[in-house]
């Protein structure tokens, strides 16, 4: 079973993300794997050791730093990686990304795809699903638990939808995305960190996948970002003097009247 | 020149052993603090990712790596709680020993089994009677055959009641101090060693420290590393070794302090405004970064001279007695940033000062690193 895994970096939800200019300044930001790409990755490894066989390819697209999120995820047991590099990438939105997927994906030998079902930097949620089209694959979405039949022929997932949890059976190789709770990520290992170093990361650019520079970028995106905004500060939490009973009565009448949520 | 980029593997390396505190180690600390209890759990899963026995060399089942890996790896440790690093890290003191003085056959025979399984080692210098004056110890070691008795009480022992393996430190008699010292490995099975008293500690409440008694306990002239009489040189060795990445357990505690102090900080109103935004709070944020930032660069240069085969004894005093020192004062800092709360349980910083404390004791209180340091000055 050979599993291919697109993977993101995102800056750390931790860091403060500061705007100028409409755009986000990177400079300072620490980055990490996209937490929903970690359960993608932990699914791989899971499938894989279950069948004894196969081996898990990482796949991500960006800058030279990317690079971090790989060897992050090598360290963890991925058997190689493929970087997606080119200065032309830059500015592609989720169509222009899938595209340059798509056609490095038709240099790779996959059973399955897996991937987080959003980055939690733009939250776009897009990528796969395009992916899967222009791969003509079918796909599952928010997945949360994830069976591969015995023979490698189909997959029966469950997805998390409003409520209740929905579950699909699709023919393989498919697309699927990861939502929380699909497994608890392992950590690296000294023994996988020392690893990684033997571990091969082809670079690929536009000229390697035959990409023309326009279906890439900006150009070949389906969506521009016009403008990077920060969210309004919070005003300030406003307390409600008064006996209970009282103090209910008046935050009553603020939801409805005032806030207008009831 | 000087160069001081880590490599993508300490940086990774680094990043492991901070999630690993942060997620495992940190949210415990306070509950392994109270009952006092070994936290088994812990060590499994340090073990199980390769965050243990980092020093040994890969081909008896360590991870191969050098001290200034031991910092990075202690120092994050340390942050996450130092009771529970102090019981992990410790297995470095006792497989030092065997790794400098031990021969081939000796590495091959103890080592792999202490490192394959999330065992622990302990290392048994100190006696009742005999701490800073190590040369002063009592524990007896009679030469019988191809065998010695060994008798006598250690104390303070960290690990004591929980390791595998033993190193114990014994004279052959006691007239000659020093050179009638001898080097043991001692498994925990054999008969006549037995562990006394736990102790009920101040700080660092999670690692486990005892009694080690010794009636009679008979080993295999084989488990003798170095010579006889060559056993306080042995353990002197292995704590100038050691004392880079203990130096570096206490940055990581008072780098824990720091963090919480300005987290703090930013929270807390007075006067109107976060005391964040006095410059009384902001002098004290600022002293404990320069001393934790200088703490760290000593221990980096201890570490630096070990992994290049240089002479480090001083620096390693220097590290150890520094960090430990600065350690003291940022947390003691960290609880004033707290005020009242600092000196409440609810709240970690106090936990910090409680375990700070210990550092500047064990390893030769910060006394005897004086000594060690004024000595080659004066030479």
């Amino acid at each position: 079973m050979n599993i291919v895994v697109c993977i993101k970096q995102v800056p750390d939800t931790a860091s403060t993300i500061e705007v100028k200019e409409g755009k986000v300044v990177e400079d300072e930001l620490a980055w990490v794997v996209n937490p929903y790409d970690e359960y993608a990755t932990e699914e791989a490894l899971r499938i894989k050791e279950r069948f004894g066989e196969g081996k898990v390819t990482l796949i991500t697209m960006g800058p030279e730093r990317a690079k971090d999120a790989l060897k992050a995820e090598l360290a963890k047991g991925a058997d190689d990686a493929i970087h997606l590099t080119d200065p032309a990438f830059e500015g592609s939105g989720p169509y222009a990304t899938a595209n340059i997927l798509a056609q490095a994906l038709q240099k790779v030998d996959y059973d399955l795809i897996l991937c987080g079902w959003k980055g939690v930097d733009h939250d776009d949620g897009q990528t796969a699903i395009i992916l899967a089209e222009m791969l003509n694959l079918p796909h599952v979405s928010f997945v949360v638990k994830l069976d591969i039949a015995e023979d490698g022929g189909k997959a029966v997932a469950q997805r998390q939808v409003e409520g209740a949890k929905e579950i699909v059976e699709t023919s393989l190789p498919a697309i699927f995305t990861a939502q929380k709770g699909l497994n608890e990520p392992r950590y690296a290992s000294l023994r996988g960190i020392m690893s990684v170093k033997k571990k091969t990361i082809a670079e690929w650019g536009a000229e390697a996948l035959g990409l023309d520079p326009s279906s890439v970028g900006q150009e070949g995106s389906l969506t521009e970002v016009v403008e990077v905004v920060p969210p309004p500060e919070r005003p300030p939490g406003r307390v409600i003097p008064g006996e209970t009973e009282e103090a209910v009565r008046e935050l009553v009448r603020l939801l409805r009247e005032e806030a207008k949520v009831i | 020149m000087i160069d001081f980029s880590l490599t993508d593997e300490q940086r990774a390396l680094r990043a492991l052993a901070r999630e690993f505190a942060q997620k495992e180690m940190a949210p415990v600390a306070r509950e392994y603090d109270q009952s006092g209890e070994f936290p088994w759990p812990v060590v499994h899963k340090a073990h199980e990712i390769g965050l243990m026995n980092v020093t040994v060399p890969e081909e008896y089942g360590g991870g191969g790596l050098g001290s200034l890996e031991d910092c990075l790896v202690g120092e994050e440790m340390a942050a996450g709680c130092m009771g529970i690093a102090a019981g992990i890290l410790a297995n470095t003191l006792a497989t030092t020993p065997i790794v400098l003085a031990g021969t081939e056959e000796q590495k091959r025979t103890f080592l792999p089994p202490l490192c394959a399984e999330p065992c622990l080692g302990a290392f048994a210098l100190t006696e009742p009677g005999s701490g800073s004056d190590a040369a002063s110890i009592t524990t007896r070691a009679r030469r019988v055959g191809d065998e010695y008795v060994l008798s006598g009480t250690k104390r303070f022992i960290t690990n004591g009641g929980v390791a595998s393996l033993y190193i114990i430190f014994a004279t052959l008699n006691p007239e000659l101090r020093h050179k009638g010292i001898c080097a043991f490995v001692v498994p925990r099975e054999t008969s006549g060693l037995s562990v006394g008293k736990e102790e009920d500690k101040m700080g660092q409440r999670a690692s486990n420290t005892t009694e080690v008694i010794l009636e009679d306990a008979v080993v295999p002239a084989f488990n003798r590393l170095g010579e006889e009489g060559e056993g306080f040189k042995v353990a002197m060795r292995t704590l100038d070794y050691s004392r880079a990445g203990i130096a570096s357990t206490a940055v990581g505690v008072a780098r824990a302090a720091m963090e919480a102090a300005i987290a703090y900080a930013r929270e807390r109103v007075q006067f109107g405004r976060p005391i964040a935004k006095f410059q009384a709070i902001q002098f004290m944020l600022a002293d404990m970064a320069i001393k934790i930032e200088t703490a760290r660069l000593i221990c980096w240069k201890a570490a630096w001279l070990i992994d290049h085969g240089q002479p480090n004894r001083l620096d390693s005093a220097i590290a150890k007695c520094y960090a430990s020192d600065i350690a003291m004062q940022v947390t003691t800092d960290a609880v004033q940033v707290f005020g009242g709360y600092g000196y409440i349980k609810e709240y970690p910083v106090e936990k910090y000062m409680r375990d700070a404390k210990l550092i500047q004791i064990y390893e030769g209180t910060n006394q005897i690193q004086r000594l060690v340091i004024s000595r080659a000055l004066l030479r």
